[in-house]
């Protein structure tokens, strides 16, 4: 029911903000990946929720007879997931990459000491 | 009119391009421009010395009441005249002036660019138009303070000038809408008709201060001076041009024209006479402790425009006769000796007063110019000097009982100073023995001693003959000053009077000032211990203040590490929701309208937290990645409780990929570190519960919102029917988005290349360093 998702989206919006201020970088990656979760999670509460019946029309009808779910919100985190996932597959080779190069997980030791002040 | 301003400004715009085309024979062209405009204003003398004006009007932003109305009365033909007249002279020398420069071009540039903005100045009858005009030569002016833009005293003068004329700018734009405000009209020359209203209103202190903020700054009244002295930094013709003889005057302007609407109270007289009096001693007494030329001159300038103010503010028929004709004495003199000191400074190259002697004897010309421009600038009599400190005093005797004395007193300790200022610079360097040094310099070409001869001459043949220069050029300025008639008859002998007697006083005690004070370096080591008392100092240290917090500011904030920037950034969202959560109000749930709840629910949703929990607490990160998988397959049957089967679907796929990309590239990696510190640990706990907390909130606000289905309805009832499709979410993906969609696999095929590349590429030896 829909308290119990919000609920839930809310512990997984803590969570994630939680992660995104740590200092390693596979903790900043776990984090935005709980964000992701959890702003899928609150798109879907937004539209109206409907228990066993998906937005797919009966075979013998043109149109939907009964009530359905809303198809938006799940067309919008259906993009959001994939996008997502491209995000996560490319971050995770560059961490390795900066992993490789750096030899550190610590988010700190990246930091480039900028220029003296004029 | 119009297209004497507009003239100045294609013509510099011209400049830039074709400046450079020009060969040193055809730059006299450049001169033909102030030259014909000198002659265009000269015809209009005989129409405005009898008391017409003309008018002209252009619509440009009716809508903005800005519109371009000129408007040629006595006080603009006097300002025209000058700009003009002693433009010719200023083009004409700095031609040979700066002959070999590179940015020759560039700096013609500005100097016609800065013309019409000055004839712009004197001519506008609307205030915006007064104002835009007013702020290019602002403009103008920082640009030639810094053309010697590799030296970074001349780049620090520059950005000292426009910012103190610039404010000021600021100040007396607002002054001018609240004036045009209260009196509904923004034409100058209609303003005049609503001065009952004007000077009763209870906003007139406020807008007599801020126009005030505007004249002082930008004619270099005490507090704001200080900007005048660094100008010096420009070429010698500028200073001649912009820092003496016009666009320092365009606050003396400013208050001459809004004399007649703002005037006459005590309010205006205090503030003008207090401001103008205390700055014209203060200079005066400060130009004779200096030994640079040009500091000398610079003091004197500020000196004068003190005199021209307080005499604004006297505001009787005797002193504003006095300011009219006193404004042309001090722009013919000033100028000269300038332009000598410019000639000076090429060909001696030095303009330190201590060292120079005895030039007379290698620039003869230019040295009857400096004598003639100083002995103008003493009132020494049948000169044009003479008339006007005549007039200065007649002003301060005739000013009321009670104060006649005191201001005459101040206007004999400021002129004795200015004679003897005069005297140092037009006199000093060319009496006396010729150092060996100098020996060897030549008189260098007409071009450079002509103008500054030519303008020294006309000083003193306007001393000749007084009634006629003061009936062309200064009557209908006086009137225009003052307001109504001032009958001014100037005359070259009064008989024996006080006010002659004052006059040879004060050259006297001039001249003998002069023979005692030796200006030395030690002297001016003395005033600079005064400098932390100077308002100059208190500009330099707010400046360092604001440089200093602002460094301050950008280190906090800005400060590299990206957990302080996420910090940052989700409490002020946190702050900003939370505000608008408190503004809608109380959250009312409607529990019968919810969903139904199942122990599978239940179940899931305890599975999920623990996985949370676990991923949170674990130093292993094999087991973060675990329970993130394990995060994600709970999301998947959240999705298929609720009729989303796609998304389950998509959920699981992806949710298993990146667990095992996870695993299979970042298997390497050390467990996590605890690098925090318990402190903030509990911040950073308190800041994410803070976020999740608000978060669940603004959903709960936003589920409780009747939610628009129109879109949703609209697939709905469309997809079998448009689309031949009966999943609508994948007719809505693939058909009615379709384009989305292609996109989207763009932007994960471009993914799929950075990862495969990132994952071939090899590293170099050099590159593990």
């Amino acid at each position: 029911m829909e308290l119990l998702l919000i609920i839930v989206l809310g512990l997984l919006y803590a969570g994630g903000v939680y992660f995104i201020l740590r200092r390693s970088m596979v903790k900043l990656l776990l984090g935005i990946m709980l964000l992701g979760s959890a702003t899928n999670i609150l798109i879907f509460v937004l539209g109206s929720i409907v228990k066993g019946s998906p937005p797919v029309i009966d075979a013998d009808h043109d149109t939907f007879s009964g009530i359905y779910a809303d198809p938006v919100p799940q067309a919008l985190i259906l993009t959001a997931i994939v996008i997502s996932f491209a995000l996560t597959a490319f971050a995770i080779v560059l961490l390795k990459r900066v992993y490789a190069l750096v030899q550190t997980d610590d988010l700190d030791n990246l930091n480039t000491p900028e220029e003296e002040d004029i | 009119m119009l297209f004497t301003i507009l003239s100045g400004l294609i013509v510099s715009l011209l400049l830039l391009p074709f400046g450079r085309m020009l060969k040193s024979k055809q730059r006299i062209l450049l001169v033909v421009l102030p030259a014909a405009l000198f002659l265009f204003y000269l015809q209009y003398i005989p129409a405005v010395s009898s008391g017409r004006f003309l008018l002209q009007s252009t619509p440009w932003i009716p809508s903005l009441a800005t519109n371009l109305d000129f408007r040629l009365d006595g006080l603009s033909l006097l300002f025209a005249l000058l700009i003009t007249g002693i433009g010719t002279a200023i083009f004409f020398y700095a031609r040979a002036y700066l002959k070999d420069h590179p940015y020759f071009n560039r700096f013609f540039g500005y100097l016609c660019l800065f013309m019409s903005a000055m004839l712009g100045i004197v001519l506008a009858d609307n205030i915006f138009l007064l104002f835009v005009f007013w702020e290019l030569t602002s403009i103008s002016s920082f640009f030639l303070i810094g053309f010697n833009n590799n030296d970074p005293a001349s780049r620090k003068s520059a950005i000292t000038a426009l910012t103190i004329t610039g404010m000021g700018g600021f100040f007396l734009l607002a002054g001018l809408i609240l004036l045009g405000n209260i009196s509904g009209t923004y034409t100058i020359s209609e303003l005049i008709h609503s001065r009952n209203i004007i000077i009763h209103h209870p906003l007139y202190p406020l807008v007599l201060g801020l126009l005030c903020m505007g004249a002082f700054t930008k004619s270099a009244q005490f507090p704001f001076h200080f900007w005048l002295p660094g100008a010096m930094k420009a070429p010698t013709p500028v200073s001649a041009y912009l820092h003496s003889a016009t666009m320092v005057k365009a606050g003396i302007y400013l208050l001459a024209r809004f004399n007649p609407i703002l005037g006459g109270t005590d309010l205006w007289s205090n503030t003008l006479m207090i401001a103008g009096g205390f700055t014209m001693l203060y200079a005066a007494f400060h130009s004779l402790l200096r030994t640079d030329l040009k500091s000398i001159l610079a003091y004197s300038t500020i000196s004068a425009l003190g005199i021209l103010t307080f005499l604004i503010g006297l505001g009787t028929r005797e002193a504003v006769i006095a300011a009219s004709v006193f404004i042309l004495v001090h722009a013919l003199y000033k100028a000269t000796l300038f332009l000598v000191t410019g000639i000076i400074d090429h060909e001696a190259h030095t303009r330190d007063i201590t060292r120079l002697a005895g030039l007379r004897k290698v620039l003869l010309p230019v040295a009857i110019a400096g004598l003639l421009a100083a002995i103008s600038s003493a009132g020494v009599p049948l000169t044009f000097g003479f008339i006007g400190k005549d007039l200065i005093y007649e002003a301060t005797l005739h000013a009321g009982a009670s104060l006649s004395f005191i201001l005459t007193a101040l206007a004999i300790a400021t002129n004795t100073g200015l004679v003897a200022a005069g005297f140092m610079a037009g006199i000093k360097p060319f009496s006396g023995k010729l150092p060996v040094e100098f020996e060897k310099i030549h008189l260098p070409s007409a071009s450079l001693w002509l103008p500054p001869l030519i303008l020294a001459v006309a000083g003193l043949i306007f001393g000749c003959i007084p009634g006629i220069a003061g009936q062309l050029f200064s009557l209908q300025a006086a009137n225009a000053i003052f307001g109504s008639d001032t009958q001014l008859h100037l005359k070259l002998w009064h008989g024996f009077n006080l006010v002659l007697l004052l006059s040879l006083a004060t050259l006297a005690a001039g001249t003998f000032l002069y023979y005692i004070n030796k200006p030395s370096g030690k002297k001016q080591h003395f005033i600079q211990k005064f400098n932390p008392l100077s308002p100059e100092f208190a500009l330099n240290r707010f400046a360092n203040g604001i440089f200093g917090f602002s460094t301050w500011y950008t280190g906090k904030f800005h400060n590299g590490y990206l957990r302080s920037y996420h910090l940052k950034i989700l409490l002020f969202a946190e702050m900003l929701l939370a505000y608008k959560l408190w503004l809608s109000g109380p959250i009312k749930i409607d529990f019968y309208g919810l969903a139904m709840l199942s122990i599978y629910e239940i179940a899931v949703v305890v599975i999920l937290i623990g996985a949370l929990v676990m991923m949170i607490l674990t130093q292993s990160r094999l087991t973060a990645v675990v329970s993130m998988s394990i995060i994600g397959y709970c999301t998947c049957l959240m999705f298929v409780f609720y009729s989303a089967p796609d998304l389950a679907m998509t959920q699981f796929t992806i949710d298993t990929l990146t667990t095992v990309l996870f695993v299979l590239v970042l298997y390497k990696l050390p467990p996590f570190l605890n690098l925090a510190t318990t402190w903030e640990r509990y911040r950073d706990i308190a800041v994410s519960l803070g976020f999740g907390v608000i978060l669940s909130l603004v959903a709960l606000q936003v589920h409780h919102e009747a939610i628009s289905t129109q879109t949703s309805e609209f697939y709905a009832n469309n997809s079998y029917i448009l689309a031949k499709g009966k999943n609508v979410v994948n007719v809505i993906l693939v058909d009615f988005r379709g384009i989305d969609t292609m996109f989207e696999t763009v932007v994960l095929s471009i993914a799929a290349i950075g990862v495969y590349s990132l994952l071939r590429l090899r590293l170099k030896t050099s590159e593990k360093e």
